[in-house]
C-alpha cells in the first residue's frame, strides 16, 4: 500500500471507509512527518495531542457507524489537516505570524475550521505564514521564513521561499506533512504558494467562505480557501468549509454545490478566455509563455473552445491593490493596542498613547508597518479622494472588465499564476514593489471578487514547479474546478519535491 | 508624490506607532517609492465611475438588535494584558 503520508483525501477517505487504516494510523504518520520536517519551518504550532484525540473520537464514529447527519458533514472525518495561523483556534495559540498576537490563545473557533471539524477533520497544527498575511515568501513572519521543499535542479543546497503569505500551508502540504491545509488569500496569498510548491490552490468567490474568526487584513478581499494535492481534494474541502455564516455579514446566503460530483464532469463546450494583457509590455518569461500555450492545448484537447479576450485594466490592477489593502489594513489593524489581548509594551510613568505607539512599534514587522503607514496617508484628510477613492474606481472598471467577458460568453479564464518560480530565501528585496510584482497575475482575480485556482502544470528548466490560474464567475467554483481537474489530468504532474527524496 | 520626514512623522502618530528620528528620512524614502509607483492611476479615466463599495452583489442582510451571546466577562478578559474585577488596565488616562 501506499506510504499513508502520499495518499490524496480521497484515496484517505476511500481507505478510511474500506477499513484498510485509521484515522489514528492516518495521524500518526503526518505527525511524524511535521516532526520529520522541522526544518521546513511549516508548523509552528503543533498540536498532536489534540490531533489524536480527533482521531480517536472519529474511529470511534466510524465504528459505531454513526455519521452525523448534514450536507458534507462527515465528508472530512479523520483527515489531518494544517491550519494556517490566520483562523482563531479554540484553546490554541493563534499568532498571524505576528510577535502582537504571540500570547494570544483565541476563546472561540474561525467558522471555516470549525466546519471542518464538524465534517470530521482533524488538526495537526497552525501552519507558519506571512505577518497578518503581507508577504509573498513568507520571510516576514516573526517566526521565521518557511522552506520551500523543492530545490533547483543541479542546487540541492541553496533553500528557496515557499511563496506567502499561505506558505507554511503549502509547504506542508507539498511535503507531505497534512493532506491538506487552510489557505487565505487577499492578493494570491493561496495561489501563489501553490504554485511555488507544485500543489493546488483556490481562492473561492469572496463571500463563499465565513471570514469570521479570521485574523483580518483587508476585509473586502480576504477569503479562506482550501490547499490541497489533487483538484479534487480541494473539492472535497471547499465543500466542507463553505456555507453561510450569518456572523459574517458578507458571507453569500447561496446553497453549497457539491463540487466533488461534478468535477470529473469534462469540459466539453466549454468557452477558455486567454486575456491578452496577461502578456506584460516587458515580455513574459518564454518558458512561462510557453507552458500558458501548452495549457490552452490541453484544454482545446479536453473540448473546449479557446477565445482570445481584453481585460483592459489588468495593468493599473496592482497598483489599485497596494492603495485599498493597506487602507484596510490601516484600518483593521488599529485594533492591536495592548488594551485588551496581545503584547503590551509600556514603561513606568507612560501614558496610554505612549504604550499604544510602543506596543505597535515593537510588535509589528518591518512590512506591515509600511502597509499601515501607506493606508494611514491614503485614508488621512486630503488625500482619500486622491489615493482611496480614485483605487475604489478604478476597481470598479477591473471588475467590470471580467464581467464584459463572461457576458460575452467566457466559462472561464486561463493565465500563468506567477510571473516567476520560486526564488531562494534570504534574497535581499530593496525595493518592495519588487515583491509586489509577484501578485502581479493574481491580484486583479481579488479586486473582483472572483473564484481562482492555481494548478501546477510543469516543472521550468531549473526544475521547478509552476502553475496555470483558472478564473471563474462569481460562485461557479464548479466549473473553475471541473476545467482545473481537465488540466491536472492533461499536465499529468506527478513529480515530487526534492527534499522528500533519500 | 514624494513625503517628507515631518509628513512621516504625522503619518507615525496618526498610525501611533512609534518611528525613532534616524528611521524617518529612509521610510520617507521607501513610501514614496512606493507612492511614485501608484500615481500611474491617475492615467486612468475614472470620470463616469461609481467607486466599488461592495464586492458581492449583495445588500447587507438586517439581523434583529437582540443580544445573542454575552454575560461571558472571563472568556472575554482571559488574554487581557493586565486586568482586575473583569477590567482591562490600562495607564492612567486622567491625572
Amino acid at each position: 500500500m501506499t506510504k499513508l503520508t502520499d495518499l490524496t483525501i480521497a484515496e484517505a477517505r476511500a481507505a478510511l471507509e474500506a477499513g484498510d487504516t485509521t484515522a489514528v494510523a492516518l495521524t500518526e504518520a503526518h505527525l511524524a512527518a511535521v516532526d520529520a520536517h522541522e526544518d521546513l519551518n511549516a508548523i509552528i504550532t503543533k498540536t498532536g495531542e489534540r490531533a489524536l484525540e480527533m482521531a480517536r473520537a472519529s474511529d470511534d464514529r466510524r465504528k459505531a457507524g454513526r455519521r452525523k447527519a448534514g450536507r458534507t458533514r462527515g465528508a472530512l472525518d479523520g483527515i489531518p489537516l494544517a491550519i494556517k495561523d490566520l483562523f482563531c483556534t479554540e484553546g490554541v495559540r493563534t499568532t498571524a505570524g505576528s510577535n502582537i498576537l504571540a500570547p494570544f490563545v483565541p476563546p472561540y473557533e474561525s467558522t471555516v475550521s470549525a466546519n471542518l471539524w464538524d465534517a470530521g477533520a482533524v488538526m495537526l497544527g497552525k501552519a507558519n505564514m506571512d505577518e497578518f498575511a503581507m508577504g509573498s515568501s513568507n520571510e516576514t513572519s516573526a517566526f521565521g521564513g518557511a522552506v520551500n521543499p523543492w530545490t533547483r535542479a543541479g542546487d540541492p543546497e541553496t533553500r528557496l521561499v515557499p511563496g506567502g503569505s499561505s506558505g507554511g500551508s503549502a509547504a506542508a502540504v507539498a511535503a507531505r506533512l497534512a493532506l491538506g491545509a487552510t489557505g487565505t488569500d487577499t492578493g494570491g496569498s493561496i495561489r501563489q504558494p501553490a504554485s511555488f510548491c507544485g500543489i493546488v490552490g483556490l481562492k473561492p468567490t469572496y463571500g463563499r467562505c465565513s471570514r469570521w474568526g479570521i485574523v483580518a487584513f483587508a476585509s473586502s478581499l480576504d477569503q479562506a480557501g482550501p490547499m490541497t494535492r489533487t483538484v479534487t481534494d480541494a473539492a472535497l474541502m471547499l465543500g466542507a468549509m463553505a456555507g453561510h455564516d450569518p456572523k459574517d455579514s458578507t458571507s453569500a446566503p447561496v446553497p453549497v454545490p457539491d463540487f466533488a460530483a461534478t468535477v470529473e464532469q469534462g469540459i466539453a463546450g466549454l468557452t477558455v478566455g486567454i486575456p491578452r494583457e496577461y502578456r506584460p509590455e516587458e515580455g513574459l518569461s518564454p518558458e512561462i509563455d510557453a507552458m500558458w500555450t501548452r495549457g490552452m492545448e490541453m484544454l482545446r484537447d479536453a473540448g473546449a473552445r479557446i477565445v482570445d479576450i481584453s481585460l483592459p485594466h489588468t495593468k493599473v490592477a496592482l497598483a489599485t491593490y497596494y492603495i485599498i489593502a493597506p487602507a484596510e489594513a490601516s484600518s483593521n489593524l488599529a485594533r492591536y493596542d495592548g488594551v485588551r489581548y496581545g503584547l503590551r509594551v509600556v514603561d513606568e510613568g507612560d501614558s496610554l498613547h505612549d504604550m499604544y505607539r510602543k506596543t505597535r512599534a515593537a510588535g509589528f514587522g518591518t512590512e506591515v508597518k509600511r502597509r499601515i503607514l501607506i493606508g494611514t496617508y491614503a485614508l488621512s484628510a486630503g488625500y482619500y479622494d486622491a489615493y482611496y477613492l480614485k483605487a475604489q474606481k478604478v476597481r470598479s472598471l477591473i471588475a467590470r472588465d471580467f464581467r464584459a467577458a463572461f457576458d460575452d460568453g467566457v466559462d472561464v479564464i486561463l493565465t500563468p499564476t506567477t510571473p516567476s518560480a520560486a526564488f531562494p530565501l534570504g534574497q535581499e528585496v530593496t525595493d518592495p514593489v519588487t515583491m509586489y510584482l509577484n501578485d502581479v497575475f493574481t491580484v486583479p482575480t481579488s479586486l473582483a471578487g472572483l473564484p481562482g485556482l492555481s494548478v501546477p502544470v510543469a516543472l521550468t528548466g531549473e526544475g521547478l514547479p509552476q502553475g496555470l490560474q483558472l478564473i471563474g464567475r462569481p460562485f461557479d467554483e464548479d466549473t473553475v474546478l471541473r476545467a482545473g481537474r481537465a488540466l491536472e489530468k492533461a499536465a499529468a504532474f506527478t513529480a515530487k519535491p526534492t527534499l522528500l527524496e533519500g | 508624490m514624494s513625503l517628507d520626514k515631518e509628513t512621516v512623522r504625522k503619518i507615525a502618530f496618526l498610525a501611533r506607532i512609534d518611528v525613532p528620528d534616524a528611521q524617518l528620512e529612509p521610510l520617507a524614502g521607501e513610501l514614496s517609492g512606493i507612492l511614485g509607483w501608484i500615481e500611474q492611476l491617475r492615467a486612468v479615466d475614472t470620470s463616469d465611475v461609481e467607486p466599488m463599495t461592495s464586492v458581492a452583489a449583495m445588500t447587507l442582510p438586517w439581523r434583529d438588535d437582540v443580544v445573542t451571546e454575552g454575560d461571558d466577562t472571563a472568556r472575554v478578559t482571559a488574554n487581557a494584558p493586565d486586568g482586575q474585577d473583569g477590567f482591562y488596565l490600562v495607564p492612567k488616562v486622567v491625572e
